[in-house]
Parts: structure tokens; sequence; C-alpha cells
């Protein structure tokens, strides 16, 4: 008997880590209700207007596009436009082949994630090297990232001892100190030996063209400090109206990712090194990502490009809690995966339509997410188009169509009603699936089936009372 | 305000399991002066196939429910999870659709059944005695929502009645619908550590506003050896009435 995915994916993984992961999460959601509970009054309110400008952006999206592009190009910086991850990569490798560089230093980055930067460039002979202390890690395993900001959550650092052992890292120990100066140690040459330094933005302000990037360990510093050319792959819905906009979205993104009333850096860059400034790279280039997006803002589910990207809807998420990261098949996890997967797969549609599925649509995503996205809403509506694409589920969730024909039907209803007590007369293998899955986890309740109608009809009515005055 | 007539939606899973959920519904409502009236024929709200996907077969349910539902008298759910179903999922469920406004205005007059005392008839404290150590399971359609803090006042407004800390409250039970069969292992062990955490508050009872929330948390505890206790905020309320000495709370109360 085949399972949800998803569902299959939680079940097998060790419990140790199931447990590691649950309460890692439950820890960071702790963390944010008590920074945005201390630090504001109303948390809500500030939500919706980071929601509201957000949406205000997406819906006037080109122009704020052209905005920005029109500030980045007068502070010297080169603009692409990438369609899909395809072609983002190419233009990386252009701009790399152009200046026969080699060697790339990253910083974390989602877009980049996306579209399989570094697996690209290492393909094309170019050597590739994460610089966030958990990317770095996954690259070294040769893993994926299984949360948006914490993409080792589902490792513990014994394991990650273990890899850097594996890779020549020192002997076996499992110091959080000693594993963060080793990092350290090796990456500080990276830095040095690195042509380009290729980052993501977490904003853009169309306003003045600048990049935000937002970090806690200072990887993004060296990255840009040390090499000579940046790079910066952009989501086209990274984009914010103004500078002072920023203010409502750096208040709101550290307290909602890791609860931290701002990250250790904030880094705001409007293009390559200007006359008279002493450092910086000399040449900057900035990669407008479509891959899909244009395609979701037409969409019914467009307000999911408001996301960005801190990770509290799969921090509070009981499933995530217990599937992991990697239980979504793709680079973004947890609710905000289970919209965004499905809908950048394209006509890949299909293979991930079971992620909307994954979600008891408690709606707590939507009660954390900082930009007010009612991911609910958009799971249910990603539901809708699997049916309608033809997507059958693989779980025991029974089919609809006879419960509609049965509940459009009142006389049927109440013969179904009346009947319903006979299911227990049904030998158990021959149970619908639905009912033998509920049976090995619950204790079903007695049928009344009817019981309060006739009630309704034989009960002494009460006398007539009086509205109280 | 003066206590009007109201139309009750049961619910499918009263008419099925839970008649004295449904039965404890009307009597709320009538002490408190409600005419109720049971239209016969309905059914459903639809949400099982609206959560599934099924956006077809679930139009079919809930434009029963409008047929039904129809005219201009309150609605009343003993359900959050229904109530949001025709005051929220109906919305989605009917945009672009002909009967969409048919769909927003039985949207704006149905009620869960806490937030309809409390806030539609302006009662926010509750006769009678019970002295009961209460677990309230939030469940999750209150988010966004007055449901919770409807129940919530109500029920600590009964003499004698303790509601307890539970860990982790504003967490999902996991039952999610056909969620609970689809996922089944995943919905078990969200389930288990809203038992945990409930026992471990060692209630008399559990009480929600949801009897699917119920059913799938006391069914959980049952299946393992725990058994919970657990009660509809409209059983526990009516059990208040009938512990004597209740007279009609005033309204404005």
């Amino acid at each position: 008997m085949s399972g949800e995915p998803v569902d299959a994916f939680a079940a097998a993984q060790a419990e140790g880590r199931r447990n590691a992961v649950r309460l890692g999460a439950k820890a960071e959601y702790d963390k944010r209700l008590k920074t945005l509970g201390r630090d504001y009054a109303d948390p809500d309110s500030l939500r919706r207007l980071a929601g509201d400008i957000k949406q205000h952006t997406l819906d006037h999206l080109d122009v704020y596009l052209e905005r920005a592009v029109a500030q980045l190009e007068s502070h010297g910086a080169k603009v692409h436009f990438a369609a899909d991850g395809e072609a983002a990569c190419q233009a990386v490798l252009e701009i790399l082949a152009a200046r026969g560089a080699k060697r790339v230093v990253k910083t974390k980055s989602m877009a980049t994630e996306e579209v399989e930067l570094g697996a690209f460039l290492e393909r094309h002979g170019v050597e590739s090297v994460e610089t966030d202390l958990g990317e770095f890690v996954v690259q070294l395993d040769k893993d994926r990232p299984s949360h948006i900001v914490k993409p080792i959550m589902h490792r513990d650092r014994r394991e990650v001892a273990r890899t850097f052992e594996g890779h020549g890292l020192g002997a076996y120990d499992d110091t959080p100190e000693v594993i963060t100066r080793r990092a350290r140690q090796h990456l500080r040459r990276k830095y040095l030996e690195a042509d380009v330094g290729i980052s993501g933005a977490n904003f853009v302000s169309a306003e003045s063209g600048r990049l935000v990037l937002v970090t806690n360990e200072g990887n993004s510093r060296f990255c840009l400090a040390a090499t000579r050319c940046h790079i910066a792959v952009v989501g086209i819905e990274k984009l914010v109206p103004r500078d002072r906009d920023l203010a409502v979205f750096l208040n709101l993104l550290a307290r909602s990712a890791t609860g931290q009333t701002l990250s250790v850096y904030t880094e705001f860059i409007a293009g390559p090194r200007a006359a008279g400034q002493p450092d910086g790279p000399e040449e900057m280039h900035v990669i407008f990502l479509d891959n899909g997006r244009s395609e979701i803002l037409a969409g019914d589910c467009r307000e999911i490009l408001r996301c960005i990207r801190c990770g509290a809807c799969l921090n509070v998420c009981p499933v995530y809690r217990q599937a992991s990261g990697h239980a979504y098949r793709g680079v973004y996890s947890g609710p905000v995966g289970a919209v965004l997967t499905p809908l950048l797969a394209g006509e890949h549609f299909a293979d991930y339509a079971d992620l909307p599925r994954a979600s008891s649509l408690c709606g707590a995503c939507n009660e954390v997410c900082p930009v007010d996205i009612p991911l609910p809403d958009l799971l249910l509506r990603l539901r809708d188009r699997g049916k309608r694409a033809g997507v059958r589920p693989a779980g025991a969730a029974p089919s609809m169509a006879s419960f509609a024909r049965l509940a459009s039907r009142p006389a049927s209803w109440r013969r179904a009603l009346a009947a319903g007590k006979l299911l227990r007369l049904v030998p158990s293998f021959l149970r619908p699936r639905a009912l033998r899955v509920w049976e090995q986890n619950h204790a079903l309740p007695s049928w009344r089936g009817g019981a309060f109608r006739a009630w309704m009809k034989t009960r002494a009515r009460p006398e007539t009372k009086t509205a109280p005055p | 305000m003066t206590a009007p007539r109201v139309q009750l939606m049961a619910t499918c899973l009263c008419d099925a399991f839970f008649d004295d959920v449904a039965r404890a519904t009307v009597e709320v409502l009538e002490h408190l002066g409600c005419e109720v009236v049971f239209p016969e024929d309905q059914t459903c709200c639809g949400q099982p196939a609206f959560n599934s996907g099924d956006w077809p077969a679930a139009r079919a349910v809930a434009r029963h429910a409008l047929r039904v539902f129809d005219g201009a008298l309150p609605v009343v759910v003993p359900s959050g999870s229904c109530a949001r179903m025709v005051s929220h999922g109906a919305l989605l469920l009917f945009e672009g659709e002909g009967d969409a406004a048919q769909a927003g205005a039985l949207a704006g007059r149905t009620w869960e059944l806490g937030d309809f005392v409390v806030r539609h008839l302006g009662v926010s404290r509750w006769p009678g005695k019970l002295p009961l150590k209460v677990a309230f399971h939030r469940s999750c359609h209150s988010r966004g929502t007055a449901y919770a803090d409807g129940a919530l006042t109500l029920l600590r407004s009964i003499d004698g009645l303790e509601v307890l800390e539970i860990g982790e409250p504003d967490q999902c039970c996991g039952f999610g619908g056909t969620f609970s069969v689809g996922f089944p292992q995943i919905s078990r062990a969200i389930g288990t550590l809203k038992v945990e955490h409930v026992l471990a508050a060692a209630p008399d009872v559990l009480v929600s506003a949801d009897s699917s929330c119920l059913m799938h948390v006391g069914g959980l505890a049952e299946k393992t050896g725990r058994p919970l206790r657990t009660r509809h905020l409209a059983q526990v309320l009516r059990d208040a009435l009938q512990s004597g000495g209740a007279e009609r709370p005033e309204a404005g109360a």
C-alpha cells in the first residue's frame, strides 16, 4: 500500500533526528515569539503592513524593477535578466569567463540554491565554495539544506565533526568552538584565493538600487572585500519601493527568523567601488532571476512572492517539525516550500502536487508570517489545481465524489445516516481504506447517525420564552 | 441584543457521531432565549471535499448548504472548523462563481457557537457551578478569529471551573480532516504530542469547540490505553446549566 511521500519520509526518519528537528524548530519559534512580543505592542499590524508593502510592490513590479535597474546602472553595476535557472547560471559563467575567473566564494543565497549554481559551476571547472557555515557543511556532505535559514537543522555537531574529519579539516572534535575555528581557518584561505564573490540579496530598494544582505557570520563581507568582482543573483520579487521601507522589513526579518532584533551584519550595496572609495569590488553584476516568478505573479497564488525567506513558517509548522526539510524534495521546505516548489516546477507541477496536501491546514504559518501570506488558502488552491490536473493522492484519503453526491441529496443523506451503523458489521478488511487507516491509530466513536434528528422531532419543546429585555 | 431566532447548522459529524453535542447546542441556545430552527435538509458544509482539493464536489455540497440556510437568520454552528468553512473557505470556493454573493451573505451571518454567545448576544458570564479542571484545546480554525477568546471567556466564568495551562497550546492536534488518514503517521505523531501535553496538565476533561479535534485526540489517547475524557464546549455549558441554580444570564452581562 503506497502512502503520501512526505508521510513516508517522516516515518522513516530516525527518532533522534526527528526530535532534534522538532525541538530546534520549536526553539526558534519560541525566540521569535519572545522578541516580537517584547518589542512590539501589536506585531500583527506590523506583519500586515509589511504584507501590504510587498503586495503593492508585486502589483507594480514592472515600475519598481525599472527604477532599480536605472539606479544600479547609474552606479556602475551591470544588470542582467535571467528567464530561468539555466540562463542565470550561464550569465554567471560568462562573467567568470570574461575575467578568466576559476574560483568563487559564495554567500548563503536561496536564489543560487534554487538554480543549483554551485553544482553548475563545479561541472564547468570553477571551484565554488559556500562560506556560510551551514551551507559549507552541506557542500562538504553533498547534502541539501533542510531549512531556509538553518541549512543543517537536521545535523548535530557530532555529525558535523565527522564530516570535518572526513574532509581533512582536523581530527574529530565536536566542540562548537573548534568546529567554527576550523571552518574559519579553511575559509579565510578560500576568500583570499577567490576571484569572484557571489551573493544573493534579501532586499533591493527600487529607490536607490541598494542591495541589502543580511547575515550573521560576516562571511558575505569577506566574500565582497576579498574579491574584485561581485555577482548578485536576485529573484525579481526581492524589491521594495524605498529605502525607508527597509525599516519595516529588517525589523521583522531577524525577529521572525532567529528571534534577533537585527542580524549581526546588514550590508547595503549600491554598486561597485566608486572613484574615491578605498575598497570594494571593482565590478558588480546583478542578475535578476525570473525562473517562473512572472507566471506565479500572473496566477492566483501570487501572494507567495511576498516571502522574505525568514523560515518562521517552517519553525511553527507541526508537519515540518515531524517531517524535516528534506521531505519536501526541494530547496524550499515547510509551508512556503509546499506552495513554492510545485509552482516553480512549472510543467512538472504534478510531480510536486502532493506537497500542498502535506498540511493539516492549521494556519499557524499564516499567523507567524512577517508578510502575512495566506498560506493555507494557497495550499488549498494548489490542492484544487492538483486535482484538476488529474493527480491522484497516494494516501488513504477517500475520494470525495460519492460523499458529495450523498451530501447534496438530503433524502440519501438521511438514509445513509441510518445505514451507517451497518459499517461495523462489515469485516475489517472489506472496510474502506480510510476507515481502516483511521482505526489503526484511533478508537472509532459510536455511530449515532440520525439520533439528533430523532431527538429534535420527539422532544418536548420548551415553553416559548420571552426574550430578555 | 434581543435573543433571536437562529438556524442551527448541526454539522455532519454531530449528525453521524456526536448527537449529544448538537442537543447541548440547542439547549444552550434555548436557555439564552433563542428559538432554534433546524433545517431538516442540511447535510455538510462541504469542507471535507474542499480540503481534499475536490472543489467541484465541494461546490455541490456547499451550494446545497446555501439553499438550506437561505434567508436572513443567523446560522449557529457548534464547530469552529465548519464555521470557518462557511465564513471563509466558501469565499475562496465560490470566487468568480455565480453564487459568490450568496456565499458571502451566508458567511456574514454564520457564527461559531461560543462566538455567537459572547459577541452576538453579549453574554460573557455563564451560570451554574462545575467543579472541573479543564484543558482547553484552541482548535486551529480559531486562528484570526475571536472563537477561542469567546469559549475561554465563557468557560472561565463558570463558578468552580478552572482552565489549566497546557504546553504548546497554539500547536495543532494533527487532525486536519482527511489529512489524518492521508498522512496517518505525521498526524498521529502531532496528535500524540497534544495528548502528552494535555495529560501532563492532569485535567478532568479536555474541552474544545470542535468535535473533530476531540475525536482525533481522544481517539488516539484511547487507542494507546491512555483514556482522556473529552467534552465539547456546548456540553460543558449545558452541564453548567444542569448543575442547579442557573438563572438565565443577562444579555450584556
